[in-house]
């Protein structure tokens, strides 16, 4: 199959590779990157758990291709923290309220969360739970994730 | 001494790792060279295979191999059976397992029948498209009551109907209690199959070294070490050679506890036939048929009462669907038999169940793993006697609880671990009466009434629940303090999120005077500790727990008799905190523990006999029976007579599961159990077709809750601490999930009224079209 030239930035970085054009964003990420803190859960768009940032938008990394971030800034996971050993507000957070369990949809509803709290810096538990709503997660009942989202939000406010 | 480390609610030492993306899961692994496997899988329900022509997807550049059954030779062979049926007296069990690849015939649809391997899942699945396989498909088995008729196709043509086990177990005399009963309520109940979706989906990648002559395999599994001697046994190699890793797993809830799935055995196979290192990752419409199932049943079940209300008996006949195979024995049935009653003094039960083959995916355990069948079933019959005796529900519970001073209570009735069913310990009234505290019964009616006239439907429902947890046979935990000073903790079990790196370590922590954060606790990886059985039925935290304690204590005893000696004094002089060992009262004479590590270890001089270098110990921990835990739920709902849609306006969980270790993480365990049961109650139904096509396999039509769901919950605990662990805990991974099905059904009935106008909710999953259905007739 033909390739295609994308170049794009991930998490700050400059690349530059030759993909497939069917190649997904996600797999592209994991495989191509090694980026593999982005997780797939359902490959249709519904479970959020590969959700990134896309020019500052969440978005499904498993709904696009790789090649249509040619050009595009890519933020994922592993760029959230301000250095190695460190966490930030929002990881922090969740940490604190005990806000994941397995970890497994954890970087996706970071990555929502992160650019939900950019647009609304002092949001209601009912907002919280409409921004999560796209995001799935098996393990907690989302209790300890809407008070880490409250509790990153207040922090966040306190420390600008 | 009072508890240090056990007990606080001590964030997690493993959440760094997973909030950076640097936690390992199964499909982070990257080897060189490595290829990718892509199973073809029956579009039928139930066919006869005519032919695979695997030809053209051979020739596809970039296919390594494609296999069919045909190609497995004497590799190729049904099994195992994961668990056989326990001895009870007259049992018929006729064991058909799971095939790697099916041969003559599939049996469900998604049962593997090819598998191809090539340089990358992209061109795999393309060359799945290459492979044509023709059927010539048969009748279907699905219903659970058609499937016992004599005309009825079969699941399995070599035996004489589709029972694939019947069991009978009884206690006391029920006749007898029936006969004077002053009372007999009789109900039938169905509970339909659900799935438990994990966030991540099932996955393995195997890897053969043969310079190094040793298979190291990464999988998504709950018993890391059973899949290392199972495939050391399948593969003809010793398991020295085997070495399985379960990394972070993104939730299993029982079905990762099956073994052997298809696939876990041949990527193992192919990966040492090929010299290559292969990855399979199931994707999420696999998940649906090819990882197990659970619940699918229909109760036909009676009760006896006094006049007072007291039960005399419950009578109960029971089928069970338990898909096209096997492999799990009788676990999930068993639980519901067992469970069935509850936290109550039942002095006659008899209870037959038959377990019916159907052209469906298996059934194992999952998360509750068939108690809340039992529950639902005694708690529906509660909720129906006391309104025929015109008994409060909550009084007709009381009345029947099980006293504190009968404990340990014999349940009588054998249970998952083979052995006849005791409640260990327990105070069964204190919840119940704090929960109706909590969610404010005593002033119920009135809101009811101030909110009905206000146009508003509110019901409230009050369940109760036991769960046995924490059975054998044991788990064993290896604790060693290194030269660093900080402390190893390695363990067989596997961890899917229940917090084991943090539960554990203080458990560790508590007994060594060390900080939480300074133990590093080792899952799931047959190199670092290889006895084990897994981590399920709700028996992590209690069975390995109760090991790394006893491992513990010998490390800490080790530590005293080792500091003795450099101080020349007592051991009872010795106080062991922060990390090191000081003389009591004399602060400044102290050594760290990894320099006392150092000196346990020398390299020159001699370690006296009858002593071990190092200040380590391996410990097990076998209970001799499970412990029950139990707990009641309280809810208020508001539900919209129009649309049929609940919201739950108050949940309140109150819950006894022993000595807590981490209230932070128990929090979350029962949180997600409850999140897991509304779903079961009120919104995930696998949907089947006639042709046994499952007709909502994907998340956009299976529907999970979402946080707008969920509700904030109030919990409560009561402690009575089990006394058959050295930690006094109890198992609390799935109690959050049993009750609510029970809870949802009466919270409905009491928010429409339902029992005045003749109508009981007596089946699960509910949803705002069947709800719409009971209510108004029709289907």
């Amino acid at each position: 199959m033909k390739r295609v030239l994308v170049t794009l930035s991930v998490n700050g970085a400059q690349h530059a590779r030759e993909v497939e054009p069917r190649l997904l964003l996600s797999d592209f990420l994991r495989r191509d990157l090694g980026l593999t803190g982005t997780h797939v859960g359902c490959e249709h768009g519904v479970c959020g758990a590969c959700t990134i940032r896309l020019d500052g938008a969440a978005v499904r990394s498993c709904l696009i291709f790789a090649v249509q971030a040619d050009g595009h800034a890519v933020a994922t996971v592993e760029g959230l923290a301000p250095g190695r050993g460190q966490l930030s507000v929002l990881q922090q957070a969740f940490q604190d309220t005990h806000g994941l369990q397995c970890g497994y949809c954890t970087p996706g509803i970071l990555m929502t969360v992160s650019a939900f709290l950019e647009e609304n810096a002092d949001p209601t538990e009912e907002q919280v739970r409409h921004a999560l709503s796209g995001n799935l997660c098996r393990c907690t009942g989302y209790q300890h994730i809407v008070d880490a989202v409250l509790l990153a939000a207040k922090r966040l406010r306190e420390a600008a | 001494m009072t508890a240090r480390h056990i007990g606080r609610p001590i964030t997690r030492n493993e959440d760094p790792r997973l909030l950076t993306g640097r936690a390992l899961f199964v499909d982070d692994v990257e080897r060189p060279g490595l290829l990718h496997a892509a199973f073809l899988r029956s579009p039928h329900a139930h066919a006869t295979i005519l032919s695979v022509d695997t030809e053209a997807a051979k020739a596809r550049p970039g296919v390594l191999a494609v296999i069919t059954a045909e190609d497995l030779g004497d590799y190729w062979k049904p099994g195992p059976l994961l668990v056989p049926p326990p001895p009870i007296p007259g049992m018929t069990f006729r064991q058909r397992c799971q095939v790697p690849l099916a041969r003559d015939v599939v049996r469900h649809v998604g049962e593997p029948v090819a598998m191809v391997i090539a340089e990358s899942r992209y061109i795999a699945e393309d060359a799945l498209g290459d492979i044509v396989a023709e059927y010539a498909p048969l009748p279907v088995v699905g219903d659970l009551e058609a499937a016992l008729a004599p005309a009825s196709p079969r699941v399995h043509a070599d035996l004489a109907d589709n029972i694939a086990a019947e069991v009978v177990q009884r206690k006391g005399d029920y006749a007898a209690a029936r006969a004077r009963a002053a009372h007999i309520v009789r109900r039938r109940f169905r509970y339909d199959r659900g799935a438990s979706i994990p966030m991540e989906t099932r996955g393995i990648v195997a890897d053969w070294d043969a310079k190094a002559d040793r298979l190291t395999v990464w999988d998504t599994t709950q018993a890391p070490v059973g899949i290392r001697n199972g495939l050391a046994a399948m593969l003809g190699l010793s398991e020295r050679q085997v070495r399985v890793i379960a990394p972070f797993i993104g939730g299993g809830f029982g079905p990762k506890m099956m073994m052997f799935y298809p696939e876990e055995v041949l990527v193992p196979w192919i990966a040492m036939r090929l010299e290559r290192p292969v990855k399979w990752i199931e994707d999420r419409l696999e998940h649906f048929f090819a990882t197990t199932h659970e619940r699918g049943q229909i109760h036909e079940a009676e009760i006896a009462l006094d006049a007072t209300g007291k039960i005399l008996g419950v009578r109960d006949d029971f089928l069970m669907d338990t898909g096209a195979y096997n492999p799990y024995g009788l676990t999930v049935p068993l639980n519901s038999q067992c469970t069935l009653l509850n936290c109550y003094d039942v002095p006659a039960y008899e209870s037959r169940f038959r377990a019916i083959y159907t052209n469906r995916t298996l059934v194992t355990p999952y998360r509750g793993a068939g108690r809340q069948h039992g529950v639902f079933v005694m708690e529906r019959l509660l909720d129906a006697a006391a309104r025929e005796l015109g008994l409060d529900r909550v009084e007709i519970r009381r009345l029947n609880l099980i006293p504190p001073d009968a404990f340990p209570y014999r349940n009588e009735i054998i249970y998952q671990d083979f052995a006849p069913l005791t409640y260990d310990s327990g105070n069964y009234e204190p919840i119940l009466d704090k929960a109706l505290e909590a969610i404010g019964y005593g002033g119920f009616a009135e809101e009811k009434a101030k909110a009905r006239a206000e146009g508003r439907c509110l019901g409230l429902g009050i369940v109760c629940y036991v769960e046995g947890t924490g059975i054998g046979p044991y788990e064993g935990a290896r604790v060693r303090v290194q030269a660093s000073g900080k402390v190893t903790l390695a363990t067989g079990i596997g961890t899917q999120g229940q917090g084991h790196f943090t539960a554990l370590a203080q458990v560790v922590a508590e007994q060594l005077g060390v900080d939480v954060r300074d133990v590093e606790v080792t899952t799931g990886d047959t190199d670092q500790f290889d006895w084990g059985v897994g981590t399920f039925a709700s028996r992590g935290a209690v069975v390995a727990g109760s090991a790394s304690h006893e491992a513990a204590k010998v490390v800490r005893s080790k530590i005293l008799k080792a500091a003795a000696v450099h101080f020349e004094c007592a051991e009872a002089d010795l106080v062991l905190e922060d990390g090191k060992v000081a003389i009591a009262g004399v602060p400044e004479k102290h050594i760290a523990l990894g320099a006392l590590a150092q000196l346990a270890n020398p390299l020159r001089g001699a370690v006296k006999p009858g002593t071990e270098p190092g200040l380590e110990a391996t410990s097990y921990f076998g209970p001799e029976m499970g412990a029950t835990a139990a707990g009641a739920h309280a809810m208020v709902i508001e539900l919209d007579p129009q649309t049929m849609r609940p919201t739950i306006l108050r949940y309140v969980v109150v819950h006894d599961c022993g000595t807590v270790l981490n209230p932070l993480i128990l929090a979350g365990q029962i949180q997600g159990g409850v999140a897991q049961g509304i779903g079961n109650a009120f919104f995930e139904q696998l949907a089947w077709s006639e042709e046994g096509q499952l007709m909502n396999a994907s998340l956009a039509d299976y529907l999970l809750p979402t946080a707008l769901d969920v509700p904030r919950m109030e919990l409560h605990h009561t402690v009575t601490p089990s006394p058959l662990n050295p930690l006094g805990t109890k198992g609390a991974g799935e109690g959050g999930a049993i009750p609510v099905g029970a809870l949802f059904a009466q919270a409905i009935e009491d928010a429409l009224d339902l029992p005045a106008k003749g109508i009981e909710i007596a089946e699960i999953p509910l949803s705002p079209s069947r709800l719409w259905e009971i209510v108004h007739g029709g289907d």
